[in-house]
């Protein structure tokens, strides 16, 4: 296949950044994006020019790590996929790709198609944990679990925390990345402690962040790669209700 | 070189109490006197971080990507042991323990296997407190299935992500730590050499990856928590980003290495496609639970689709060699057994340079026997990826597999405390060598990571830092500024050749060479060719390397090629290793050591020993040196899963 592309291209965070176009050929349609991303840059080492700097890891789609802005869609064209799962098959001999990183406030970009989500951590350290001291747990068996219950946590904990729901969002919105983090822990008996704590905590740490609210446009759930959906969203907002009239009622 | 194993006394289900009850330890006021380093957020650096942090201790944790969340641990599928033996089944310490001798092909330290068998317990009951959510029954109990090596069901697992939860639940311990101050976190940073001050690590110098800044960071000891070395392949089924660097730079600084030449061969991948692969994908062994593993009876056949050849042309290898474990059979027969049959032309799926290297992985008979929503429910999220990856339908077609490097046994000697041969470098998880002898069983490496971060390490170090007293050691000192000098000095000799290769281009060619000469199957021959193409390799990397860019900002190029430069030098220390084992044990098979139906041919009278590689120099040939393994309590005998 012969493929054109069209890169954002950025030196550093202050520079201004643009478009530069690039051509790749003889890649294979069994070929990942990435792969066809890592022989343009050896293409461009050996013209002697840097490569693109992008992030990436386990190749995967569990790390979470990847975050490309594919024709202006984050993770590209196939659904519940990472960019480093997607595939050249799913691209036609002679297509032109837009290339973008994540775009969005708290994401600031560092070169090229990097951008830093470290404000992803810190709204998980806002209250995203159970407290349980090494050491002091009891039995695993003692704490019953029905199984549609773990399965709901387990939904909402496939996060990978890459990102994507946020790029995707008009407003810059965090709510379902954090809404699934709440939601996995809020959702168990162990959670059950520190669940009002956690709802109040993450939520206004992720606003003071600068992230967006949630206006119910969708396009975060559509982009999830892996299928997290808007319910979480919802039960996060009434977590937060009831703990904040909890809060309330106490003070 | 000192290799006393300091294995504490006793029988061998009461050596970690007694090592617990005679350690030093640390009073609560005085933790906040120490620091230690921790690098590495994986499975074990994250659940050693927080441990210690818990305890009182200051951490500082690295990373070399964007989040602690995303080390390579995230990516195991399958599960994680632990000797619950909550489905009733005949389970306890001592068989988990004797499983994973027996799997390691009785080459591992029986004392740290037992107290590994022995922490599995409390590591489920860890996760589950902290809300992993592990796989459960309707009624709300903990669900189990069973893995490779094992007669019993004592694996946990979190659909096929089991990795991710059980990093997610450690992460989450560790980031209440930084939030709480105790943990300092320095993402994007790459550990580039170790310091040692009279003879005890204390500190190291890491490059920011984001500015190219040269750090120093000092400490009361350094924890060393940063994976295996299987990109010594160039395709694995490790992230792009794995790498012996970290480990190397330490064995350079005195560090012994032990068992390089033990790498496992991981026998369920998705087969390679062509010359543009970047990785192999793993599919979870787990698969192999109600997979049929298959090629055709008859070379001819292997173009043929799948559905189209009958029962009886087909050879259920696994089923006919190992009639007990059938297709359960560990993962280095498993591995071993693809490869010869595809050897024998039988291979399956497109040809790749004339030569088809893949088997069936068959589920017709299980979504006859269970229903394709049991199987679906199940295996669901693995049959996705393969079809996001290979574009079939698993559920239609048989998947296609091909073994792929995947986890290293090997790693730095550490003794019962996980300390290496450097005192105050420790060493966890895959980055050691201690538990898994020759070979490791499925679910095996989620336990160790975390068994030595949250459960070892808490009540080892103490007993070294209480000994050697909080130094509040400084980054002023003349170590540090030497160290940091021949860190620049490599980082401006990389850049500076300006030739004509990239970093990516010597890596695949070492990868090539270590995985067709020193790969699943070994000769004296096969050894010596690589120890003269390597040497060849190096000087070639030094005359004709190009590194773009300038290493004052992100530079992929320069970190490759630091990688790669290390990869090199370790790759010859591997093969030398495998060269000297001349026996077959394990994932260590050498052609020349088999039995009559080529089984691996073990030599418990001459290579019962870890071997432990010492540096001495760059233009000198390292020496090996012994640690005896002793096989007080399970005696060795022919490994049989017939």
């Amino acid at each position: 296949m012969k493929i054109h592309l069209k890169i954002w291209t950025q030196k550093n965070p202050d520079d201004k950044g643009r478009f530069v176009t690039h051509t790749v050929e003889n890649i294979s349609e069994e070929s990942s994006f990435l792969e066809m991303f890592d022989i343009l840059n050896e293409q461009l080492v050996a013209e002697n020019k840097e490569p693109i700097v992008f992030d990436h890891d386990c190749r995967e789609g569990i790390c979470g790590m990847c975050s490309m802005t594919i024709n202006g869609i984050p993770h590209g064209p196939e659904r519940e996929t990472t960019v480093c799962q997607l595939h050249m098959r799913k691209f036609k001999d002679g297509d032109t790709i837009v290339v973008e990183p994540w775009r969005a406030g708290p994401f600031p970009v560092k070169k090229d198609l990097i951008v830093s989500r470290d404000a992803f951590d810190l709204i998980q350290q806002a209250g995203g944990f159970i407290t349980s001291r090494t050491g002091s747990a009891r039995d695993a068996n003692e704490i019953l679990i029905p199984k549609d219950v773990v399965e709901k946590a387990m939904d909402a904990a496939s996060c990978i925390g890459c990102g994507a729901c946020v790029a995707a969002c008009p407003n810059a919105s965090a709510m379902l990345f954090t809404s699934a983090k709440v939601s996995h822990l809020n959702y168990l008996p162990q959670g059950s402690p520190e669940k009002d704590r956690r709802t109040i905590a993450m939520v206004e740490k992720m606003d003071e962040l600068g992230f967006g609210n949630c206006s119910n446009y969708g396009e975060c759930q559509a982009v999830c790669p892996k299928g997290i959906t808007l319910d979480f969203i919802a039960k996060m907002n009434r977590d937060y209700a009831v703990a904040k009239a909890r809060q309330l009622a106490n003070s | 070189m000192n290799l006393d194993s300091k294995i504490p006394e006793g029988p061998i289900s009461e050596k970690w109490s007694n090592f617990k009850f005679h350690a030093k330890l640390v009073n609560p006021s005085n933790r906040r006197k120490f620091r230690v380093i921790v690098v590495g957020s994986g499975l074990a650096g994250a659940s050693a971080a927080a441990s210690l942090a818990e305890q009182g201790y200051n951490i500082d944790c690295f990373c070399y990507q964007d989040s602690p969340r995303r080390a390579h641990s995230i990516a195991a599928q399958g599960g994680i042991n632990a000797a619950k033996n909550y489905q009733n089944d005949g389970d306890s310490i001592y068989r988990l323990f004797y499983d994973t001798v027996k799997g390691g092909d009785f080459r591992s330290r029986e004392a740290n296997v037992y107290r590994l068998a022995e922490v599995s317990v409390n590591i489920i009951d860890q996760c589950v407190a902290q809300g992993v959510p592990f796989a459960r029954e309707y009624g709300g109990l903990l669900a189990n299935r069973s893995f490779g090596g094992a007669q019993v069901s004592r694996t946990f697992y979190a659909r096929g992500q089991t990795g991710q939860q059980l990093l997610l639940g450690a992460y989450s311990a560790l980031e209440r730590q930084i939030g709480l101050g105790k943990v300092k976190m320095h993402t994007r940073r790459e550990m580039l050499d170790l310091v040692v001050i009279d003879g005890n690590a204390k500190g190291i110098i890491v490059r920011n990856l984001l500015t190219g800044e040269i750090e120093r960071y000092a400490a009361d000891a350094v924890l060393l928590c940063t994976g295996g070395y299987g990109n010594v392949f160039y395709l694995s089924t490790n992230a792009q980003g794995c790498n012996v660097t970290a480990a190397f730079r330490c064995y350079k600084r005195g560090a012994g290495f032990a068992n390089p030449c033990f790498t496992q061969i991981h026998p369920t991948c998705i087969p390679r496609h062509g010359d543009q692969q970047s990785k192999l994908t793993l599919m979870s062994e787990s698969l192999r639970n109600d997979g049929r593993i298959w090629v055709p009876k008859n070379a001819a056949d292997c173009g043929k689709n799948p559905n189209d050849i009958p029962e009886e042309d087909r050879d259920y290898y696994l089923e006919r060699k190992y009639p007990s474990f059938g297709n359960l059979a560990p993962r280095d027969i498993s591995s071993r057994a693809a490869k010869e049959a595809c050897d024998d032309g039988r291979g399956v799926g497109p040809a790749v340079k004339g030569k088809r290297e893949g088997v069936y992985l068959d589920f017709a008979d299980a979504i006859k026997r269970d229903g394709l929503a049991t199987v679906k429910e199940k295996y669901g999220n693995l049959f996705d990826m393969y079809e996001r990856i290979t574009g079939e339908n698993a559920y239609e077609v048989p998947m296609r597999i091909y073994p792929a490097s995947h986890y290293t046994m090997g790693g730095l000697w550490v003794d019962y405390t996980l300390q290496s041969t450097i005192p105050g470098l420790f060493v966890l998880g895959e980055a050691n060598f201690s538990d898994h002898g020759a070979n490791r069983l499925g679910a095996s490496a989620l336990m160790q990571g975390l068994a030595d971060g949250y459960f070892v390490i808490p009540y080892t170090l103490p007993d070294y830092l209480a000994r050697v007293g909080a130094q509040n050691i400084k980054t002023d000192r003349p170590e540090f500024e030497a160290v940091e000098k021949d860190v620049r000095e490599r980082i401006n000799k990389l850049m500076s050749i300006k030739g004509t290769k990239s970093p990516r281009q010597f890596h695949i060619e070492l990868g090539k060479v270590m995985w067709e000469k020193c790969g699943m199957a070994r000769s004296e021959e096969s050894l010596k060719e690589a120890l003269e193409i390597i040497p060849q390799i190096r000087k070639d990397f030094w005359k004709n390397l190009r590194v773009v860019g300038d290493e004052n900002t992100i530079n992929i190029e320069l970190e490759r090629a630091g990688r790669v430069a290390d990869f090199i030098d370790f790759a010859e220390v591997m093969v030398r290793d495998a060269l000297e084992r001349r026996e077959s044990c394990g994932a260590h098979f050498r052609v020349e050591f088999q039995t009559e139906d080529g089984e691996a041919k073990r030599n418990d009278a001459e290579y019962s020993y870890a071997a432990v590689w010492e540096y001495t120099g760059d233009d000198t040939p390292p020496i090996m040196h012994k640690e005896p393994i002793t096989h007080d309590e399970v005696k060795p005998v022919v490994r049989s899963y017939k």
